[in-house]
């Protein structure tokens, strides 16, 4: 067995660690692979053209830019900014049980770009959940201040990964179909969509069960501190 | 009769379309970058088809204009353009246009799974509409082209202006739009390379003869661990796959493929909320909060990661053999 090839995977940890442009970091990985197996250069050129000629189909959403670009244009994130600050005056656990369930939705719809840490978290959800979490217990130190901001920031990433790969257009399904392909299995990108599904509802209900707890938490502390006072 | 290629045309122009755009404003590196992508995708079927019969020469220049591909990123800065509409416009023309805005954006999916779904059954005059391979991504593709029917309709904007605000977020995007199709590309030269085979030989030497359990479990705990180290599940995925998941998992255990990619990944996904190398997700978050702790947003993650990690692989477990 010959191992050399391996070192393509080192190359690729090696210089994203050092955070070269990825581009060239995986098309080295690829070089050195090729030639440590002992492909000769014009094999090798081949294989990496039509390798990368017949994964064409993950470019597929560009397809998308041009009618979502003109809706942001129109205000589409404006929008559903908008939309989310209704959530405002509920109690935390709510606010963010609510943003986890509409953020999953819209990044199942393929939407992942109206929301994120700066769309929305920054604007709107972190100064939300903290007005929801003064209601709780009027005096946060910073170290909850910044517990409650980072589990909202949380609650935006879980959302996004957890749906976006229900949605059969973007990176994850259609990688998943490209390498199947190139191996002689042939499958729709619905049947693997739809088996993100399972994981979508679970990272719903583990997400929004952490908030509710994170909620008693800080009531629990409120309550102690008001018993504190009080003797 | 509506083909894959189709689509591979429509981005073709799209990419042609945004170099010429950028040779316009001096951006001649981003030009050629575009230009080079557009000739890669508007020639593709021509290379597939000479390789076929035995021409390799068109799949060699192919190669050749990855390599050149990869010696442009570098020199493509990421650079927003500035917003086509100011704030208070966008504002106002979201409180009038409400929830409309997201009808054109919800068609695009609709339309794909009519496709997926009916297009088998769909013929004009005898003759199918759609063309049996991809069948879904040429449903995406007409999807696209409808949304931005709707898209122009709705925010009362000629079409053109919708293609030139698609430039103005690829360009945004810039070399990073190239990075899942390069980490595809990527897992077949492992795989042809011996790279699998060597992880492969690697596993078993660790794992137990026949224990179908065992190699899922060092498949699932493997995409977590690559994750981690690379900051992106995409990365690990061929690595893991030509490794682990096809040759012992689908091949030898009979594993669903489908599962088996979908969830697979998705154990990956867990990988990523737990590593400051995902910096996007992980530390720009922590940065933009003003947090204390740079690492506040993966602690926030962690408990949840290892919960959803752990009922990805059961859910995986139960499913996947049958």
């Amino acid at each position: 067995m010959n191992y050399w090839p391996l070192l393509g995977v080192a190359v690729i940890v090696i210089g994203f660690a050092l955070r070269f442009n990825a581009v060239p970091v995986v098309v080295c990985a690829a070089l050195v692979s090729g030639l440590l197996a002992g492909l000769h250069l014009p094999e090798l050129l081949a294989l990496l053209g039509k390798s990368f000629v017949s994964s064409r189909m993950l470019l597929l959403f560009v397809l998308t830019l041009p009618a979502i670009g003109l809706l942001e244009h129109a205000g589409l994130r404006e929008h559903a900014q908008q939309w989310m600050g209704r959530l405002r005056g509920m109690t935390l656990a709510r606010l963010l049980i609510g943003y986890l369930l509409v953020r999953e939705l819209l990044a199942m719809l393929g939407l992942t770009g109206v929301a994120g840490a700066a769309q929305t978290v920054r604007p709107l959800l972190a100064p939300m959940s903290e007005a929801a979490a003064e209601k709780i217990h009027p005096e946060l130190s910073d170290a909850e201040r910044d517990e409650v901001r980072a589990v909202a920031a949380a609650t935006d990433n879980i959302g996004r990964f957890f749906g976006e790969d229900v949605f059969i257009a973007l990176g994850a399904v259609l990688l998943i179909q490209g390498f199947y392909a190139q191996h002689g299995i042939d499958l729709t990108p619905l049947s693997i969509a739809l088996w993100a599904l399972p994981t979508a509802i679970v990272a719903f209900v583990i997400q929004s069960v952490r908030v509710w707890l994170f909620q008693r938490r800080l009531q629990r502390r409120a309550q102690a501190n008001r018993a504190g006072e009080e003797a | 009769m509506l083909r894959i290629e189709y689509a591979y045309w429509l981005i073709a122009a799209f990419l042609f379309y945004t170099a010429w755009r950028n040779v316009r404003e001096r951006q001649l590196w981003r030009a050629a970058f575009w230009a080079l992508l557009g000739l890669l995708f508007a020639g593709g079927d021509l290379v597939l088809a000479e390789q076929k019969v035995g021409n390799v020469l068109p799949a060699q220049i192919a190669g050749g204009m990855v390599i050149a591909l990869a010696l442009l990123a570098p020199r493509l800065r990421r650079q927003a353009h500035p917003e086509t509409a100011s704030a208070s416009a966008r504002m106002t023309s979201a409180a009038r246009l409400g929830h409309k805005l997201f009808v054109p954006a919800l068609l695009i999916p609709l339309v794909t799974l009519l496709v997926a779904l009916l297009g088998e059954h769909l013929s004009l005059g005898g003759l199918a509409l759609f063309a049996k391979p991809q069948m879904t991504l040429t449903g995406l593709t007409l999807a696209c082209v409808v949304a931005l029917f709707a898209a122009a309709r709705v925010a009362q904007a000629p079409l053109r202006q919708g293609v030139s605000e698609g430039r103005r977020l690829l360009d945004a995007i810039g070399w990073a739009a190239l990075l899942p199709l390069l980490l595809a590309a990527l897992g077949e030269v492992f795989t042809q390379s011996g790279v699998g085979a060597a992880i492969s030989a690697l596993a078993q030497m660790i794992l137990p003869e026949g224990n179908a359990f065992m190699c899922l479990l060092v498949f699932a705990l493997g995409m977590v661990l690559f994750t981690v180290i690379m900051g992106n599940a995409f990365a690990a995925f061929p690595v893991m796959m030509a490794g682990i998941g096809l040759p012992l998992l689908v091949q030898r255990y009979g594993a669903s493929p489908a599962i088996l990619g979908s969830m697979g990944m998705l154990c990956g996904y867990c990988g990523t909320l737990l590593t400051p190398m995902a910096a996007d997700y992980n530390l720009v978050p922590a940065a933009l909060l003003e947090l204390r702790n740079p690492y506040g947003v993966i602690r926030a993650q962690a408990w949840s990661a290892a919960g959803i990690f752990v009922a990805t692989f059961l859910i995986m477990w139960a499913l996947v053999f049958r």
